[in-house]
């Protein structure tokens, strides 16, 4: 692609858009079919059983105007268990940003311990190996039994997932710092306090952001489907209790919303990462 | 008040019609009449001790009631001090509420009616309770969740308090059930695609779905099933499977059919992939399902606020009993903030006039009933079945196990003040036509072909 065409990717993405929602819309024309039972039973059913239909997948135009919806309304409180899209990703948002931050408070340090001494490398590295491929749902029922506080082990799920990157990144960073660089400041008799903050860790922060952004990611990931097992508040409990009602409307409406957060997080993230790489 | 007549009271008629002061049809209306009395005198009291703490002078208060008058002091009055809460503290006898704000779990289904629709028909505040009711993901989080003491009290399956009592699957933790929540109210339903295997005898292989290992709708299943001589545990398969995800199952055709609580049912007719091929109250009419329970802990370390609990459950239960009141219940508890279902389908199932799947429409109106009283039979029911599947082993005392959680003693008290109508202790128990001796536990047991212990 030239450089001269700016508008040319954008222009592929709407086609792409458009034929996207093209097919989903000629896929679920219901057309105009025909009630076969007698209107008593008919007021009983839902259309889909009255025509003898059996498709639940909504229309795009259905889906819009959830979206719609949702967006004029988004902070509506009407009781404990019912309150607006914006409310939930809300509550999403803090519960991971609390537990991810959590975890770079203990992974970040950690991990620069472990990757300035390969003997605590050596020590820990079975144990991390063996914890990091855990499936965070795993954990949820030991968090819910043991913590006997859901928000807190909501919270715990997310510390213990986004833990892992953080820490096997720093390490990594750290123990790759160029062998040269810290030879200069050992000849030059720089203390180790000052090596450490103003020699590994510019040069490791480009590795521990990557970390940071892939343990944000997961965090997001997670979260969902810790508050579906949970309940009660966030985004994972609004797609639960709207697959309770079956609405796959607003299961997408969720979706659409839980995939842009997550790219506005991941952006916040590569913007800070940009920040602090360097030229070499 | 009392049940018992005046053996002193020379005015109290012979003969069984009307009442001591012939001014009432029975002794029951007169008794309500009179306990309504007393109840208006102690607010009285109760408003004039409250008078006097405030004006302790008596020229001042006259004074202020004059300017004022009296309805105008007792309006400002009730906006200073939270003169509705004391009444009912004081109508409660023993003192004062130790806990007012309640956090009580339930599942989304129709089986948590008198717990939900307590809510937002303000029988929770009528006894002075700011109850918040939280909907749960599925009962394994909502027995934790219990433990954990998140909520004070929880809606769950009549034999899960049982289990969790005799420490089945976990530690024993003494666990209480002072309420049915509901009888009847569930029912099999099948995939459209069986719409012609009405024969239980054609159901080898099936996968069904059933809400928890520990429900009535395990239980009633396997007898079903074990009646129509398939072995629950060989020829079909049976997995737990939450409520919501049966109806998407059942699209996807990855089950064949479950027995579930409503909506579930009527919500998989509704969306035209099920039809209902029983009623649970035709495998055992008036059958308990969903039960109202706390832990014995929050019990005895809060008499009060468990009695005016209790007694805000008693009353919804009796509300949602009146067939006149369903469709308010109906439309009260079908929003997103409850059971977040279509009303119609939540209407169907209350009222007991549902489309069955099959074209047809079908009328019954005690397809779910409410009931709280928890006779002690059906935990030695309850109790006969887990022996009977393997849940529990060893030498079980029924009885014993009964009498620790079902609080019927504490129902009956309650009922009785509320003006209910007493339980009949020798209620019959009748489950696909064989008659239930709840002193003869062990040998019921053994009466089974099919069984694993």
């Amino acid at each position: 692609m030239k450089a001269s065409r700016p508008w040319l990717a954008p222009l592929l993405s709407a086609i792409f858009l458009a034929l996207f929602v093209g097919i989903w819309f000629l896929a679920t024309q219901k057309g105009i079919a025909e009630v076969t039972v007698d209107p008593e039973y008919a007021a009983l059913v839902g259309q889909a059983a009255a025509t003898g239909t059996k498709s639940a997948m909504p229309t795009p135009g259905e889906v819009g105007a959830k979206v719609w919806s949702h967006l004029r309304d988004p902070f509506y409180d009407r009781g404990t268990n019912d309150k607006g899209i914006g409310t939930q990703l809300l509550y999403s948002i803090g519960r991971v940003l609390l537990g991810f931050g959590l975890a770079a408070l203990v992974a970040i340090p950690l991990g620069f311990l472990i990757g300035m001494s390969p003997l605590v490398y050596k020590a820990l590295d079975p144990f991390i190996q063996v914890l990091k491929p855990v499936s965070p749902l795993a954990w949820m029922p030991l968090a819910l039994y043991t913590i006997k506080d859901s928000d807190i082990s909501a919270i715990f799920v997310i510390f213990v997932c986004s833990l892992w990157p953080m820490l096997v990144n720093t390490a990594f960073g750290v123990a790759s710092v160029r062998r040269d660089w810290l030879n200069v400041a050992r000849t030059l008799e720089v203390s180790r306090l000052r090596t450490a903050f103003q020699v590994i860790l510019p040069a490791a922060a480009p590795t521990i952001m990557t970390g940071m952004r892939i343990s944000i990611g997961i965090a997001w990931l997670v979260i969902v489907a810790a508050e579906m097992l949970v309940g009660g508040t966030g985004i994972g409990y609004f797609v639960w209790n709207e697959w309770n009602n079956l609405s796959i409307a607003n299961i997408i409406c969720a979706i659409l919303f839980i995939g842009l957060i997550g790219m506005l997080l991941d952006t916040l993230l590569a913007r800070l990462a940009r920040a602090v790489t360097y030229r070499e | 008040m009392s049940a018992f007549r005046n053996p002193f009271d020379y005015r109290v008629r012979l003969d069984r019609h009307g009442c001591s002061c012939g001014r009432h049809a029975s002794q029951a209306d007169h008794d309500h009449a009179e306990a309504l009395e007393a109840r208006e005198l102690q607010d009285r009291a109760v408003e004039g001790a409250v008078m006097r703490a405030l004006f302790p002078q008596d020229a001042m208060r006259r004074g202020f009631l004059k300017a004022v008058g009296a309805g105008t002091a007792m309006a400002a009055l009730s906006t200073l001090f939270p003169m509705g809460l004391a009444k009912e503290a004081f109508a409660a006898g023993s003192g004062a509420l130790e806990k007012t704000k309640l956090k009580v779990g339930f599942i989304p289904i129709t089986c948590a009616t008198p717990i939900i629709m307590a809510h937002p028909l303000g029988f929770y505040s009528k006894y002075g309770l700011d109850v918040e009711v939280v909907k749960t993901a599925g009962w394994a989080v909502i027995r934790d969740k219990a433990l954990a003491k998140e909520y004070d009290a929880a809606h769950m399956l009549s034999p899960m308090p049982l289990a969790i009592s005799i420490g089945a699957g976990s530690n024993p933790i003494p666990w209480t059930m002072p309420a049915v929540e509901n009888i009847n109210g569930q029912a099999i339903t099948l995939s459209i695609k069986h719409k012609d295997k009405r024969d239980p005898k054609d159901w080898k292989g099936f996968k069904f779905a059933v809400p928890f290992d520990y429900s009535m709708h395990n239980y009633l299943l396997r007898y079903y099933l074990a009646e129509h001589g398939l072995d629950p545990d060989r020829d079909v398969q049976i997995r737990a499977v939450p409520p919501p995800e049966m109806v998407a199952n059942l699209r996807a055709d990855n089950i064949d059919g479950f027995l579930a609580p409503d909506p579930v049912n009527q919500r998989a007719v509704y969306d035209g992939v099920g039809f209902i091929h029983l009623l649970s109250k035709e495998i055992w009419d008036g059958h308990p399902c969903c039960a109202f329970s706390a832990s014995k802990e929050f019990v005895a370390q809060n008499p009060n606020t468990y009695a005016a609990l209790l007694k805000s459950i008693l009353d919804a239960t009796a509300y949602a009993r009146k067939q006149e009141n369903r469709k308010e219940i109906a439309a009260a508890i079908a929003p997103a903030n409850y059971l977040n279902q279509p009303v119609t389908v939540v209407e169907q199932v209350l009222t007991g006039t549902y489309a069955d799947g099959l074209g047809g429409v079908k009328k019954d109106p005690n397809r779910i009933d409410f009931d709280p009283f928890p006779y002690d039979s059906f935990a030695v029911w309850i109790l006969t079945q887990m022996k009977r599947w393997g849940q529990i082993k060893g030498d079980v005392d029924y009885a014993k196990v009964a009498k620790e959680v079902f609080l019927a003693t504490d129902a009956a008290k309650l009922m009785k003040e509320l003006g209910m109508p007493a339980a009949d202790p020798a209620k019959p128990i009748v489950v696909m036509g064989k008659p239930f001796d709840p002193k003869q536990p062990a040998a019921y047991v053994d009466s089974f072909a099919i069984k694993r212990s």
